[in-house]
């Protein structure tokens, strides 16, 4: 990629993440809920897309093209110049301003309050949902057991 | 837009789906009616990008399109925009669908693909800014021209070579501020 | 020769009007939610997902309702909405040996580190009709246990420790795309899986079924299968950096199969390998050995001329939207060319057994 080298920001790469996929529904209601809903311009403004999901060969070898995925996305700015960003799976664009305008608040003082009200529930659920999920798998899980035969 | 505290991201389609029908057609009519004088407008980018140039990167590149920035306009800002409002990869001459730059930058235009008898479309565009673009000098001939239509062209001669070429071939959109006239392969040029 | 008819119009309108009303069947009978479909046809969603090659469950499950159920219908739906969306870019390559598995299964190893997890599935289920389904019921709550989060390694990577196995080398290289350009004969690789992820499920299975049944001898066992959630990230350029953009259902199938070496590579296993969008072990095992039969060039096996080693046969008619377009376009008028074909068969007879006409002069 040529990219000017920015470094990664881990704590920003892991909101977008969460909130690329957190169910619709539960994002808007706690966007809702918080309340502290600050202007903004777009610097883009939501639009609908697909991007082209690679796999693996082999699931370790060269990248191939499996098939794409509907994102959307857009990008916002405060009124005092912080710049957002939302990408989010799927076709919904007032999610994706949610995540865009969330995205710009991360980056000023209102993260904190961002963070309890809305990433904070988000993380929970999420990992909720997994653990639920790999409960369910691991009793599907055989215990194999070996008859003893023959004399010793 | 205030200079001091313009970023990459300001300066794009406003409502990218209808300017970018709207820029489309003006581009498709100017490579339809070689020599015809076009506008575009509705985004203002860094510079040095033309308005012109600009609005016809921001409507014909997205990632699958590789970008070549030919001299000055091989900068950060030009880059950094492009990056943000088109995901177009910048990429050298030889693989480029798409080069900007002034003429003098873009030479010499052999290093750009002309396509193959299979995929005559597998080519280079090539956007030109020019200092000065009037529908005065080269009498240009052939499809999409009634009779005849005259337009300054930065080198009639490469531009000769370049039809002579057809299928294959480059095809040349000259830009100028807001103003937009294309050239084809497929047009025939004589000198006045 | 075509030539333009008009006066279908308002049989057509029409026909669209009945269309809906048989859409919606007795209205009487509550409406179907697409919700519903989504989360209790998950199955067909999925197919339609992975053949519509669009990841999108929402979509899919509009399709299928607007196509009320004919599934090549409702692909043909998700292919013709694919086109109309801008490509944002690729993503990075999802790392299946991240997936959060619901089911992981190996007929290889018994005892292959993170066990032999079924999942979901109708294996073990008897195939009798349950008749509970046709009243509504409750369903009693799945059993929990404790839930093993870390990723589950491949099978594969350990027979690769014992170098007995052809190894699956990573490279960054930009593979091909068959949506932007058009497929050439030889293939590579990557061409062949996307042709293949996206390719009818049954085409696939008869082709797959008939290397078993010895037309390419490309004795398979399925080493691992693999159904579960894969993050997928994308690099974001105004960033400069990747974030995870959504999380997606795949199967992924990788079979072990015998190889005695050939000219060029020495004896050992090899590998065919099948990766498809949503949950369809069927479809993911049916590439897996399509995608070894194909592979008799790269690793200097003899064509016995078995239709699935031919890439140009299986590649060209696996995609059944191709397909179903050139087979039904031939019950649309076809007035004129029909009446050219009479003609000449008329002038043919009239030749051959003599006109009646000519014979009475």
């Amino acid at each position: 990629m040529e990219n000017p080298g920015e470094p990664v920001d881990p704590a920003r790469k892991t909101w977008m993440s969460l909130l690329a996929t957190a169910p619709g529904a539960r994002l808007l209601q706690l966007w809702q809920a918080y309340g502290g809903q600050p202007d903004f311009n777009w610097l883009r403004p939501p639009e609908i897309g697909g991007v082209m999901v690679r796999g693996r060969m082999g699931g370790t070898g060269a990248p191939f093209n499996l098939g794409e995925m509907t994102v959307t996305r857009c990008s916002v700015v405060l009124n005092d110049g912080t710049v957002g960003h939302g990408y989010v799976q799927g076709r919904d664009k007032p999610r994706a301003q949610a995540a865009a305008v969330i995205d710009a608040l991360m980056q000023t003082s209102a993260a904190p309050a961002v963070r309890r009200a809305i990433l904070e529930p988000l993380t929970t659920a999420r990992q909720a949902s997994r653990q639920d999920r790999a409960a369910k798998a691991a009793a599907t899980k055989v215990e194999f057991f070996t008859m003893v035969r023959g004399e010793d | 837009m205030n200079t001091a505290t313009r970023s990459v991201f300001d300066g794009g389609f406003q409502d990218p789906p209808k300017d970018a029908a709207r820029a489309f057609r003006a581009a498709m009519r100017a490579m339809a009616r070689p020599g015809d004088l076009n506008t575009l407008t509705g985004a203002t980018p860094p510079a040095p990008l033309s308005q012109a140039a600009a609005i016809l990167l921001l409507t014909l590149c997205d990632p699958d399109t590789g970008v070549y920035l030919a001299g000055p306009c091989d900068c950060e800002a030009v880059r950094g925009w492009l990056r943000f409002h088109t995901g177009a990869p910048f990429v050298g001459p030889a693989q480029a669908d798409f080069a900007v730059g002034a003429w003098d930058d873009l030479l010499p235009i052999d290093r750009f693909r002309i396509g193959t008898p299979e995929y005559p479309d597998r080519s280079t565009t090539l956007i030109v800014e020019m200092p000065l673009l009037d529908a005065q000098g080269a009498v240009l001939r052939g499809p999409g021209i009634k009779d005849r239509a005259t337009l300054s062209l930065p080198d009639v001669r490469a531009m000769q070579d370049n039809s002579v070429l057809y299928p294959l071939g480059l095809d040349f959109f000259l830009t100028c501020a807001d103003r937009v006239a294309a050239l084809p392969r497929s047009t025939q040029i004589t000198e006045v | 020769m075509y030539v333009a008819t008009k006066g279908g119009e308002r049989a057509i309108e029409n026909a669209h009007a009945w269309l809906a009303e048989e859409r919606r069947g007795d209205p009487d009978v509550a409406e179907l939610g697409l919700e519903q479909i989504q989360q209790q046809l998950s199955l067909a969603v999925t197919r339609v997902m992975a053949e519509g090659s669009l990841y999108d469950p929402d979509l899919a499950a509009l399709a299928i309702k607007q196509a009320r159920g004919d599934l090549i219908e409702a692909i043909f739906l998700i292919r013709a909405y694919r086109t109309t969306l801008p490509r944002f870019g690729l993503t990075n390559p999802v790392e299946t040996a991240d997936m959060a598995c619901d089911r992981r299964i190996s007929a290889t190893f018994k005892d292959a580190p993170g066990g032999q997890v079924l999942g979901p599935t109708f294996d073990y289920t008897h195939r009798l009709l349950d008749f509970k389904l046709a009243a509504d019921g409750d369903v009693p709550d799945a059993p929990r246990a404790d839930p093993r989060m870390e990723p589950t390694p491949h099978i594969t990577t350990f027979l690769q420790r014992e170098d007995i196995i052809q190894p699956e080398p990573g490279s960054d290289e930009t593979p091909g795309d068959l949506t932007r350009e058009p497929m050439a004969f030889p293939a590579d690789r990557d061409i062949r899986l996307q042709s293949l992820a996206r390719g009818d499920e049954g085409f696939l299975l008869g082709m797959a079924y008939s290397t078993q049944r010895g037309y390419a001898r490309t004795h398979a066992f399925v080493g691992e299968l693999r159904i579960g959630k894969v993050p997928v990230e994308m690099e974001i350029p105004e960033l400069g950096f990747a974030i995870e953009i959504g999380e997606i259902d795949l199967t992924e199938c990788e079979t072990i199969n015998q190889f005695n070496g050939s000219k060029t590579q020495p004896p050992q296993f090899t590998r065919g390998y099948g990766l498809v969008f949503g949950q369809s072990e069927r479809k993911a095992i049916a590439v897996a050995l399509v995608d070894r039969a194909l592979r008799w060039r790269e690793l200097g096996e003899d064509n016995l001329g078995a239709p699935a080693q031919d890439e140009e046969f299986v590649l060209s008619h696996c995609d059944n939207i191709q397909a179903t377009g050139f087979l039904e376009h031939i019950k649309l008028p076809h007035y004129v060319d029909f009446q050219a074909e009479l003609e000449l068969v008329r002038k043919l007879r009239r030749e051959t057994m003599g006109d009646p006409q000519e014979a009475a002069e």
